[in-house]
């Protein structure tokens, strides 16, 4: 161990200062509750804006110039448009052309599609990325390249760090697929919609200056305002924010692999018999294809057993639409939509809700929904036998993925990962994950093809699973089995001892590090 | 210079790789391996390589490994292939460790309702097709394998059989036409395989030979355990001569038709509604009741229409067939719970069958249920009936009345 580490309360080293701040190692579930005062923006005055409303300035490059852009600021955006962004890109242009360097780039995540910005961490207009890294980035700060550590969070710990003091934003941009003059902005219209604008709602409120960028600019007042233009300095009309393709999908699909729908309706068939799914109950399940599916298997049975749901927690897709619609859920409370259905559904009906990571997931909050979801059913790349759970590194050590809202929504009263456990010959049930993101104590029931384990901990669900029928075994044993196929337990990646990232528990404290990969061959 | 591969490798491809060898003219060997899976297994699979290499005591080679996570025994078998292309004369055989799951004894008195088909040559389906319970599995070494794969889908399939737990589902493998086909039986009868499936069938002598060679080979590696056959009706000769195939051997437990080669055969096509099929199918099914085996219906292959499949179960059903082939998992619940009796069915059989075990039990040599005297044939059928309820898992409700 390197002398700038310390051994956390999960038994990980993780570095005592990063980026030049020092660090809190995480303390446990709960353990870390700072006292004083939340952070605030400067106070802005009315005298200083447009009488008239009006705060449209002609490009963005003038806009980021007026809005006082210098080296080591640190520069946010938001995700809702995902894979089909193009604002993020034309910010770091701009700011290139600016000469501007060393910025801190602060995204509620990043995709594919910002491999347009290594450029820019090759040559020093940013400094490192604060933020999910999915993709080409995840491998570029994989590899060491990044100047900085990456900071990886929860949609909910962005929130708290942002509450907190932990990160101050300088300049925040918000892709506003639908905007007034003013600021006013939401996404359930225009080119770019992607439904709601949560995830830039921190941004709006803390943030020294705040840019709008729209590609659909609509007199005042734009309603609903999503965004309220009393947070935002200036207004930038863009050609386009973004590839509607990728921004939204036209059509949702549900696996179609017979292994993954088997472990969906596994999922499903738990939340019914150990007695989760009955009136008034909640649930969460992703856009993702098992999720997907577990949902379309478990509104079956609801429908069969004449069980309606108070609330679903999204992200949404048509096939949620379709259950509150059909009267399945009283309400959706929605943090992204991924398909046009969604998004008319939240244009159109009141009981369809939006909300952010605020509402949802914020540890600084008095309370949050996610703590009081009776079911939620989350992906994981590792697993391992005390139930730790890894999301954003794969078993050979690449940073792929970002955390998302997956840590915020551990909390629920019965966290399901339904994942394979093997992919290809990868063991996805392993002794140690590669990187910790979520404690054991909060995960609760592993879903596989082979078998159903549920974390001993929870003594209730064992109870209440052990008249059913559903294929329950033991952790050890399912490992035991697919370590036979695999052809024994898997050697550990070989990592240099070189930190490229650490990730956040959702109250801010350093819960495990990523490491420089030894070689990225093979 | 000298190459040969084995396997498939690209992007898509998952759980297989390729293996290429180059001859070097050089002492002793070279490895180049890339793996999706080198930092968890790369030692596992240069051990591998190296013993197969000292076993097959092959040098002078470069030998290349791309691999998109190739299971150990896929990885085995596509080493093995590639060697055995590369120099003929190494006749030997890698087998790799069995798995203890995977061996299960043979049952002759079984369902077969649904025989789930997986490409031989394709080593992704087959480690998962156990899970969703398809009454028996079919390791193809026929049709759905290229000519020129033959010998690589051959020790695939054997390691297959080897490592593989289908988790209760009966191992089947249908061989290549004959004479190719009792090649492959050297192969896979060794390894246990449950049943063989003999396509193409025509003759009571294809049925004989299969069954001598079968003996044969379990003689030779001293396997006890039975091998079932059933043979697959595919053309006008077959048809007519159902009834002297089905009545071959004592090791048949079924006869099946394959309706794609038998329309073609009889200068046709294949329709949903299948009028240009109905004499053969009630050939077989009448052949195989004469014999006292199963009557298996064709393969269902639009894995989309699961109306159109619960259809064709039906219809199946009634012309008095036990089994459906299917080519997809999604396939094979739709086919049970087709197949599966109907309440009414189900509580007149369980009438009968309680009945029966009353009339037994007093010591009575004639069945009655009311006024109605019942002849052995009907319990039969009622047990049948009750077993196939009991599989579907309908015992529980709607008897009492």
């Amino acid at each position: 161990m390197s002398t700038g580490m310390i051994v956390n309360a999960a038994g990980r080293n993780v570095p005592r200062e990063v980026n030049g701040i020092e660090t809190i190692p995480f303390k446990g579930v709960d353990g870390y509750q700072p006292t004083g005062t939340k952070a605030a923006p400067k106070i802005a005055s009315c005298a200083n804006y447009p009488k008239d409303g009006n705060k449209v300035v002609p490009s963005l490059k003038q806009a980021l110039q007026r809005a006082g852009i210098s080296d080591g600021m640190t520069v946010s955006t938001h995700h809702h448009l995902r894979n089909g962004d193009a604002l993020a890109n034309m910010v770091f242009d701009a700011a290139a052309e600016l000469g501007v360097k060393d910025l801190r780039w602060f995204p509620s995540a990043s995709f594919p599609c910002h491999e347009h910005l290594m450029q820019y961490l090759d040559s020093g207009v940013i400094h490192h990325i604060e933020g999910s890294m999915n993709g080409p980035l995840g491998l570029y700060c994989s590899a060491g390249k990044m100047r900085g550590l990456g900071v990886l969070r929860s949609h909910g710990g962005r929130y708290q760090a942002v509450q907190d003091g932990e990160v101050h934003i300088d300049l925040a941009v918000i892709a506003g697929p639908t905007s007034d003059p003013f600021g006013n902005a939401n996404g359930l219209t225009g080119p770019a919609a992607c439904g709601l604008l949560g995830f830039a709602l921190a941004d709006s409120q803390y943030a020294d200056s705040v840019i709008l960028a729209t590609d659909n600019l609509v007199p005042f007042p734009c309603l609903p305002w999503q965004i309220h233009g009393n947070h935002v300095d200036f207004v930038v009309e863009v050609d386009s924010l973004g590839d509607p393709e990728k921004i939204i999908s036209g059509t949702t699909r549900i696996t179609r692999s017979p292994d993954r729908l088997y472990i969906a309706e596994l999922a499903a068939r738990f939340v019914r018999d150990a007695g989760i799914m009955k009136d008034g109950f909640s649930f969460q399940a992703g856009a993702g294809g098992t999720s997907l599916a577990f949902g379309i298997f478990l509104s079956e049975m609801m429908r069969e057993a004449g069980v309606k749901a108070r609330f679903i927690r999204g992200g949404s897709t048509k096939y949620l639409v379709e259950m509150l619609e059909e009267g399945l859920t009283d309400f959706i409370l929605d943090g992204q939509t991924f398909d046009l259905e969604g998004i008319r559904s939240m244009r159109e009906n009141p009981n369809h809700v939006w909300t952010s990571p605020f509402t949802s997931y914020n540890y600084h909050g008095k309370g949050c929904f996610a703590t009081f979801v009776d079911a939620v059913v989350l992906g994981a790349t590792e697993v391992d036998v005390n139930f730790n759970a890894n999301v954003v590194t794969h078993s050979d050590g690449k940073l792929l993925h970002g955390i998302g809202g997956w840590q915020n929504c551990l909390s629920s009263n019965c966290t399901i990962l339904p994942i394979p456990s093997f992919r290809d010959r990868i063991p996805v049930i392993v002794d140690k994950v590669t990187t910790l993101c979520g404690p054991g104590e909060l995960i609760d029931v592993i879903i596989t093809e082979r078998g159903i384990a549920i974390n001993p901990r929870r003594e209730d669900l064992l109870e209440a699973a052990s008249g059913s029928d559903l294929p329950i075994r033991t952790i050890e044993e399912i490992k035991a089995e697919v370590e036979g196929i695999c052809g024994g337990p898997p050697a550990r990646p070989e990592l240099d001892d070189q930190p490229v990232a650490v990730v956040k528990w959702v109250d801010g404290t350093v819960i495990d590090t990523v490491y420089k990969l030894k070689n990225l061959i093979g | 210079m000298n190459a040969v591969t084995a396997g498939t490798s690209g992007p898509r491809v998952r759980s297989d790789c390729l293996v290429t060898i180059t001859e070097t003219g050089e002492e002793g060997r070279n490895l180049k391996i890339q793996s999706k899976v080198m930092s968890m297994y790369g030692d596992s699979i240069h051990s591998l390589v190296n013993d197969m290499l000292d076993t097959f005591n092959l040098t002078g080679v470069l030998l290349e490994i791309d691999d998109q996570g190739a299971l150990p025994y896929t990885m085995a078998a596509r080493i093995e292939t590639a060697i055995k292309r590369f120099n003929p004369s190494k006749t030997g055989v890698y087998l790799p460790d069995t798995n203890p799951a995977a061996q299960r004894e043979p049952v002759r008195e079984r369902l077969r309702r649904s025989r789930l088909y997986l490409p031989g040559n394709d080593p992704k389906f087959a480690i998962n097709a156990g899970l969703h319970d398809p009454d028996g599995v079919i390791l193809d070494l026929e049709d759905s394998v290229a000519p020129t794969e033959k010998d690589a889908a051959r020790i695939l399939v054997r390691n297959t059989l080897r490592c593989v737990d289908f988790y209760g589902s009966e191992t089947m493998v249908r061989i290549n036409q004959l004479p190719l086909g009792l090649e492959d039986l050297e192969a896979v009868i060794p390894e246990g395989v449950h049943v063989i499936l003999i396509p193409k069938c025509e003759s009571a002598e294809q049925v004989v030979a299969v069954e001598e060679r079968i003996n044969d080979i379990r003689i030779r590696c001293g396997r006890e355990a039975p091998v079932f056959l059933m043979p697959i009706i595919e053309s006008a000769a077959g048809a007519f001569k159902a009834l002297e195939i089905a009545t071959a051997s004592p090791s048949l437990v079924g006869l099946t038709i394959g309706l794609e080669d038998y329309t073609a055969d009889i200068g046709t096509q294949r329709t949903a509604e299948g009028r240009e099929s109905f004499w053969a199918r009630c050939q077989v099914v009448n052949a195989a009741r004469a014999a006292g085996i199963q009557p298996i219906d064709t393969v269902f292959s639009d894995v989309s229409d699961e109306e159109g499949l619960r259809l064709s179960v039906l219809e199946a059903k009634s012309l008095g067939f036990e089994g459906k082939g299917l080519i997809h998992p999604r396939q094979i619940r739709p086919t049970h719970d087709t197949f599966a009796p109907t309440q009414e069915e189900y509580a007149r059989a369980k009438r009968i069958v309680d009945a029966f075990e009353d009339a037994k039990a007093r010591g009575l040599g004639v069945v009655s249920l009311g006024s109605k005297m019942i002849d052995a044939p009907v319990v039969k059928r009622a047990q049948y009936t009750l077993r196939m309820a009991k599989a579907a898992g309908m015992e529980m409700g709607g008897v009492e009345e």
